[in-house]
């Protein structure tokens, strides 16, 4: 009989090969997110493909550019899909038409500062793309805070997004400052500090049912897809559900004692960020706790941050803030907020 | 029954019909076995014959020196043509004592083996003895001596026998409950009776349905007339429940605790293999001489489960199972999950090896990628511990972070590994650092040992040191006595009586 020739690959078991990659992982994020940035590019025009866009090419080119300078394999970096990921959670936190340099600068503090200058995927102790939210937030408020309202957006097509992104220009007969509207959280904050009741502010035109005329929907879908990732098991439930019901636990007991002054249970929820960072900001594992304990100290954390900075804060939304501000508390949580271990004793 | 479940776990395909057939066949007597003195848990048995001897299939050829250890016996009718170092089924192919029997062929089991005329008669004392004569250890794989596990020094209410056979391709314990599951009654009868367990559980994943039906029956042939609570019990499918402390907490619903071993919840687990050879050591009188072992994997031809003496050569049981499909494979002892790869097909079946897998040679594997800390590993560690914690800090050699994380209650069952989307090796980590501070953990031992020694030998050399002062200045002493003339001797006078009887007081 011929020797049979025995190699050895994997001395140490186990022998099976993980199926799950991290490239699945964020593909699959990415997937989750397109419901709700199609519906916020429907409602709010082609200014966010534009963005979407702008984003994704500078953040996959900064990653590459900082793999090379730091002699790291580029190729099966930039292909693990997380410096895209990035790109696109700055894009869709953005307002709807900006210059093409903000989402650019956005994706430079992302992924240079916040990311590759700590080490890289896996490595980065803030959340890359509300690092870099945070910044041009500080940075830029002016830019950052003009939002189109959702009734002018569809005088716009593609090109003219495209054409107002790089030159500043739009066609002939428009005014950008006729197009712009306060936020629905915005338009509450400024209007509650004028003594203006909430029962008259929300006949405003941007109010929709629930929340921002058009945002609740991009919100619902944002719901939906981080729903989906729970049921993949790409996220656990922990975060969103503690974050949300810490926020709307804030938010009824404030619209319960005063509801003609306070920002009403379904605007916190519906309007502003909420869903977008409870499904996939608040949950972006590197910079969350990772114990299951840990995970609900962290969400109802942002949730309450987010409580606070909405209504006592000088910004009309916080979720960018909150979440950095529990990044702080991530270190500690790891350490102390441990589950028991099999067969450990119950302490007392 | 209420069936209870552990945290963690996940579900693996289980391939399993690969090898479930055919009926279990029996090899052919090997040309020559090797049978290693350490086959066990503990200290390695001592030979009790030499080299030239003529041995009877069954005779006893090494003989356990302590209670933590076992027999080796002849599994073949020869000679003892070595007794040396020969390569181990170990990753490293390292070298340990063995005893090599050429066989003759005829398989002559020794005369002093006789069936038992009465084995429900016997004392209990007298059972273990017949266990322990046989060179019984846990046949599911950590080879643990059956008769230091049949003593517990406590009361146990639940035995559970483990038929679970939770790793994927791995059919042997299956196979032996489809085809002997009167014995594997018979034997937890026996072991019910050793350690006077209230009742017995026999526990069997629920994808194996033949083995549950035929236990069944014979729980109704056997029992029958018996009134004790025997029950075959099916646990849902999920990797690892075959695992001791799982497979406790899925039928009893207690949590051995951290360190500790079943008996300490009153339960005592054996598996259905080891069970049967207890059967076979009590009423056939016949040694752990043989084994069942699952031949299996997309690289082996006709794959199977066989009867095979242990000692024999993994190439003997693959020219059996047909040979194998590719020029170059991948040999695993054991499942995929926990199991080994083997440097060749010249070791040895042992009393622990259950499976011999047999696949392709990988493809490279991916690269591992940095961990992003998804927690996927956390969800999986059927022991809640935190695998990304222990790798950081493994990777950091935090070893006293590493105890503060529980490392030590790792099963090693590799699900963390399975399900880490950066295909990070977290078990060789932890295997790596279990060794390490092993080997620290010694080293401060002797080092605590020679410091205590020194310590020791520096009051010695003081004593000596300040004995000989002493003597010196007696010398010196008696030599001024010597020359002062006798009527110039001390006055004592009362003050220094006093303190002198103090000074003998304390």
């Amino acid at each position: 009989m011929i020797p049979i020739k025995v190699v050895q690959t994997t001395p140490s078991s186990p022998h099976l090969v993980s199926k799950g990659s991290v490239r699945r992982v964020m593909l699959i994020v990415m997937a989750a997110l397109l419901p709700g940035a199609a519906l916020y590019s429907y409602f709010f025009g082609w200014g966010v493909v534009v963005n979407i866009i702008l984003a994704l090419a500078s953040a996959v080119t900064f990653e590459a550019i900082m793999l090379l300078i730091r002699k790291k394999p580029v190729l099966r970096f930039v292909g693990d899909g997380s410096a895209m990921l990035t790109g696109l959670l700055l894009a869709l936190s953005l307002p709807p038409m900006t210059s093409w340099w903000l989402p650019v600068i956005g994706c430079f503090i992302a992924i240079v500062v916040a990311k590759q200058l700590y080490g890289g995927l896996g490595y980065n102790p803030f959340n890359p793309a509300m690092a870099a939210f945070a910044v041009l937030l500080i940075s830029f408020p002016v830019e950052m805070s003009q939002w189109l309202a959702p009734s002018a957006v569809h005088a716009l097509s593609f090109w003219d997004a495209w054409q107002f992104s790089w030159s500043g220009r739009l066609p002939d007969n428009m005014l950008f400052d006729q197009m712009t509207a306060a936020t629905p959280l915005d338009k509450l904050k400024t209007d509650l500090r004028q003594g203006i009741v909430v029962g008259e502010i929300m006949h405003a035109p941007v109010f929709g049912y629930l929340a921002g005329r058009g945002a609740e929907w991009v919100s619902a879908a944002y719901l939906v897809g981080g729903a989906a990732l729970i049921a993949l098991r790409i996220i656990s439930w922990h975060i969103p559900v503690s974050m949300l019901l810490a926020l709307a636990a804030f938010a009824g007991i404030g619209q319960l004692m005063d509801p003609q002054h306070s920002v009403s249970l379904s605007i916190h929820l519906l309007a502003g960020a909420t869903m977008l960072g409870a499904f996939f900001i608040a949950t972006d594992p590197v910079t969350a706790a990772t114990t299951p304990v840990g995970k609900l100290i962290y969400g109802a954390g942002i949730g309450a941050l987010v409580f606070a900075i909405r209504t006592w804060g000088n910004y009309p939304d916080g979720v960018a803030f909150a979440v950095l501000l529990m990044g702080l508390t991530v270190p500690l949580l790891d350490q102390y907020a441990l589950p028991r271990i099999f067969g450990a004793r119950r302490e007392g | 029954m209420k069936l209870w479940s552990f945290s963690g776990g996940i579900h693996l395909s289980g391939h399993k019909s690969i090898s479930t057939g055919q009926p279990v066949r029996n090899l052919a007597t090997p040309g020559r076995v090797i049978l290693p003195l350490q086959q066990h848990i503990g200290v390695a048995a001592e030979p009790v014959v030499s080299v030239g001897d003529s041995v009877y299939k069954g005779q006893l050829v090494a003989s356990a020196p302590s209670f933590i250890s076992a027999h080796v016996h002849a599994s073949v009718s020869g000679r003892v043509i070595d007794i040396g170092d020969y390569s181990l089924p170990h990753p490293s192919g390292i070298a340990e004592k063995c005893i090599v029997i050429e066989s003759d062929g005829e398989e002559r089991w020794s005369p002093d083996i006789t069936p038992q005329l009465n084995p429900e008669a016997l004392p209990v004392e007298q059972l273990r003895e017949l266990i322990r004569n046989a060179g019984i250890v846990g046949l599911g794989g950590a080879v643990f001596p059956s008769a230091a596990k049949l003593s517990p020094p406590r009361e146990i209410d639940t035995l559970i026998i483990n038929g679970v056979e939770c790793e994927p391709y791995i059919t042997c314990d299956d196979m032996l409950m489809r085809s002997r599951a009167d014995a594997v009654i018979s034997g937890t009868l026996l072991l019910q009776r050793i350690v006077s367990a209230k009742r017995c559980l026999i526990a069997v994943e629920d994808n194996k349905p033949e083995a549950l039906s035929t236990l069944r029956s014979a729980v109704e042939a056997v029992v029958g007339s018996h009134t004790m609570d025997l029950e075959v019990v099916a646990i849902p499918t999920v990797f690892p429940a075959g695992g001791e402390k799982q497979l406790v907490k899925v039928l009893t619903g207690r949590e051995v605790p951290e360190r500790g071993l079943p008996y300490e919840v009153g339960a005592v687990c054996l598996n259905v293999g080891t069970t049967a050879a207890v059967y076979d050591a009590v009423y056939l009188g016949r040694p752990l001489v043989s084994r069942l072992v699952t031949v299996t994997g997309p690289g082996i031809k006709a794959p199977g489960n066989f009867e095979v003496p242990l000692g024999t050569p993994v190439s003997d049981l693959l020219a059996a199972a047909g040979g194998v499909c590719h020029e170059q494979v991948e040999l695993i002892m054991g499942g995929p999950m926990m199991g080994y790869q083997l440097p060749s097909d010249q070791v040895m079946i042992v009393k622990g090896s259950n499976c011999i897998l047999v696949q392709p040679v990988a493809a490279s594997l991916p690269d591992p990628m940095p961990c992003i800390r998804c927690g996927s590993c956390t969800s999986a560690c059927p022991m809640q511990l935190l695998p990304q914690q222990l790798y950081w800090h493994a990777r950091g050699k935090g070893f006293d972070k590493l105890e503060h994380y529980s490392l030590d209650s790792c099963i090693e069952c590799g699900c963390c590994a399975v399900v880490c989307p950066s295909n990070i090796p977290l078990v060789s980590y932890f295997r790596f650092a279990k060794s390490e501070i092993a080997d620290q953990k010694l080293r401060r031992q002797k080092a605590d040992e020679s410091r205590i020694r020194n310590e020791a030998r520096n009051i010695r050399l003081e004593a000596i040191k300040r004995e000989r002062e002493a003597r010196k200045s007696r010398r010196t002493k008696a030599g001024r006595a010597a020359k002062t003339p006798p009527a110039a001797k001390p006055v004592v006078d009362g003050n220094d009586v006093a303190s002198s009887s103090a000074a003998g007081a304390s």
